[in-house]
């Protein structure tokens, strides 16, 4: 049925298939568009935020898809910038899950100031003293810059790149990508650093504060550094995800293995230097603004040393070693294995940023306050995913997203799909375009 | 915020957001505006750029 909009070379899931997919996850979405509609018409009592949780799940889900959406800009820094130019063959699919991660934190920022027709105040009336008016800045640009990469793969379609313009604007938009892709880039180390700024200037919470350079607490160079390093792991989980998901290999093992050996890289350089500023925050600046290690980690039915455990070995040591040593790398469940602790570790590092500094008490009278998520900010939580894998599976469906696809999996069959498919192709097919 | 408005004032951290604001935006801008005219033309010429791979 629509076979003429499916990229050439390749086969696809029947069309009723399709639609059950959609039906089953649009049924998600539409959960959480009623948990947001509620929000907009009745307010942020839906919540359960109150005078100690004013950052709450909402917050650490934007925190988080940022960070893990960082493989984007990273991806584009290695191809664009830094020439790494095998990187062209799963960068498409980093555009896209760096696209969706944006527009998801946009989306969680709109139910979450409460009076989204408002939301253009924060640049007309910008407080130019504070770090979230440079992350509200930088977010709304860079979405802007992932918006401009992921236009061509969109034009990319077979039907609307037999249209002249959409064609040479496709064409136009890959040869100034770099200036795009770098301007990504800088956007990006401000916001996600400004966003790791935010917890280490709180000099009233010791739980967060850090010292730093300059005007940076250390926490804005972590949160950068970290989006960098367990950003790809994210891109190239989902990857395994959609492989499984399709059945079939859809970016080579040299192009993965690459991706995963810079993140792990990356990684692990991230977590010597976040074990170095955790033991001077442990037994320096915490002791010196008056609380101990313990009182953050005890005396709650929650927040244990086990979240610091989880959070810096199994979530960070642990994933480094498995993906700089070669052996462990190129076997697959190793490396999926190292994925989903890196994604756990950074998902959690943004939690303990945002919701254990809430938790833990400051005062002496004061006491734990542990925060339990209202339903409606879950299933608005949740929105995002499942809109998240309707534009992957739109996306995978029309869009030349791997190009190295065709090549991978070639048609043997004769069904239907596949036959009409390939009617209109040229004697210079290729398999699908990056 | 532009320097016209009544709330601005000259001073320097207002200077430097604003000022990355705009430089950012005008980077996206000016990018999008050459690649459109650009394809408008070559379209008008039919001239077809290759593909990238």
């Amino acid at each position: 049925m629509d076979s003429a909009l499916i990229p050439k070379g390749v086969k696809r899931c029947p069309m009723w298939q399709f639609l059950l997919g959609l039906g089953i996850v649009g049924a998600v979405l539409a959960w959480g568009v009623y948990a947001m509609l509620l929000c907009w018409f009745k307010g942020l009592n839906q919540t359960n935020m109150n005078d100690y949780y004013g950052f709450a799940l909402w917050i650490w889900a934007d925190l988080a898809v940022i960070a893990l959406g960082g493989g984007a800009f990273f991806s584009g820094l290695l191809k664009y910038i830094i020439g790494k130019d095998e990187l062209k063959h799963i960068i498409n699919y980093a555009v896209l899950i760096g696209f969706i991660c944006y527009s998801s934190a946009l989306l969680i920022l709109a139910i979450d100031i409460g009076q989204p027709l408002r939301g253009w105040f924060i640049f007309w009336h910008a407080n130019v003293h504070s770090m979230l008016t440079e992350v509200a800045f930088c977010l709304s640009a860079y979405f802007a810059v992932l918006t401009i990469e992921y236009i061509p793969l969109i034009l990319e379609n077979r039907q609307l790149d037999k249209v002249p313009f959409f064609h040479n604007l496709s064409h136009n938009m890959h040869e100034t990508m770099a200036v795009f892709a770098a301007t990504g880039a800088f956007l990006s180390f401000f916001h996600q650093g400004s966003l790791g700024g935010v917890a280490g200037v709180l000099f009233g919470r010791p739980f967060a504060f850090r010292e730093g350079l300059l005007i940076w607490p250390w926490t804005f160079f972590l949160f950068t550094w970290s989006a960098a390093a367990y950003g790809p792991s994210f891109t190239l989980l989902i990857t395994w995800i959609t492989e499984k998901v399709a059945g079939k290999k859809l970016v080579k093992d040299n192009v993965v293995d690459l991706l995963a050996k810079i993140s792990g890289w990356m990684i692990f350089t991230y977590i010597i230097v976040k074990l170095a500023d955790t033991s001077r925050w442990a037994f320096i600046t915490a002791p010196g603004l008056g609380q101990t290690l313990a009182d953050f980690y005890t005396g709650n039915d929650f927040y244990g040393y086990w979240i610091l455990f989880a959070e810096l070995i199994l979530g960070g040591v642990v994933p480094a070693v498995i993906l700089i040593s070669p052996p462990l790398r190129k076997k697959q469940a190793w490396r999926v294995t190292a994925f989903i602790l890196g994604v756990m570790g950074v998902s959690l590092n943004r939690w303990v940023m945002v919701l254990q500094v809430m938790a833990v008490p400051i005062m002496p009278f004061d006491n734990w306050a542990l925060y339990y998520p209202s339903w409606q900010e879950v299933a608005t939580t949740i929105l995002p995913v499942a809109y998240g894998v309707i534009l992957i599976m739109i996306s995978y469906r029309y869009l030349p997203i791997f190009p190295q696809e065709a090549e991978l999996n070639p048609i043997q069959d004769e069904s239907p799909a596949a036959v009409e498919a390939e009617t209109e192709s040229t004697p210079d097919l290729q398999p699908a375009k990056a | 915020m532009f320097p016209f408005s009544f709330e601005w004032t000259w001073e320097t951290t207002r200077m430097v957001f604003m000022g990355g604001l705009w430089y950012a935006l005008g980077i996206i801008g000016a990018g999008m505006t050459y690649c459109i005219l650009k394809a408008a033309i070559d379209a008008s010429k039919g001239t077809q750029g290759r593909r990238h791979h």
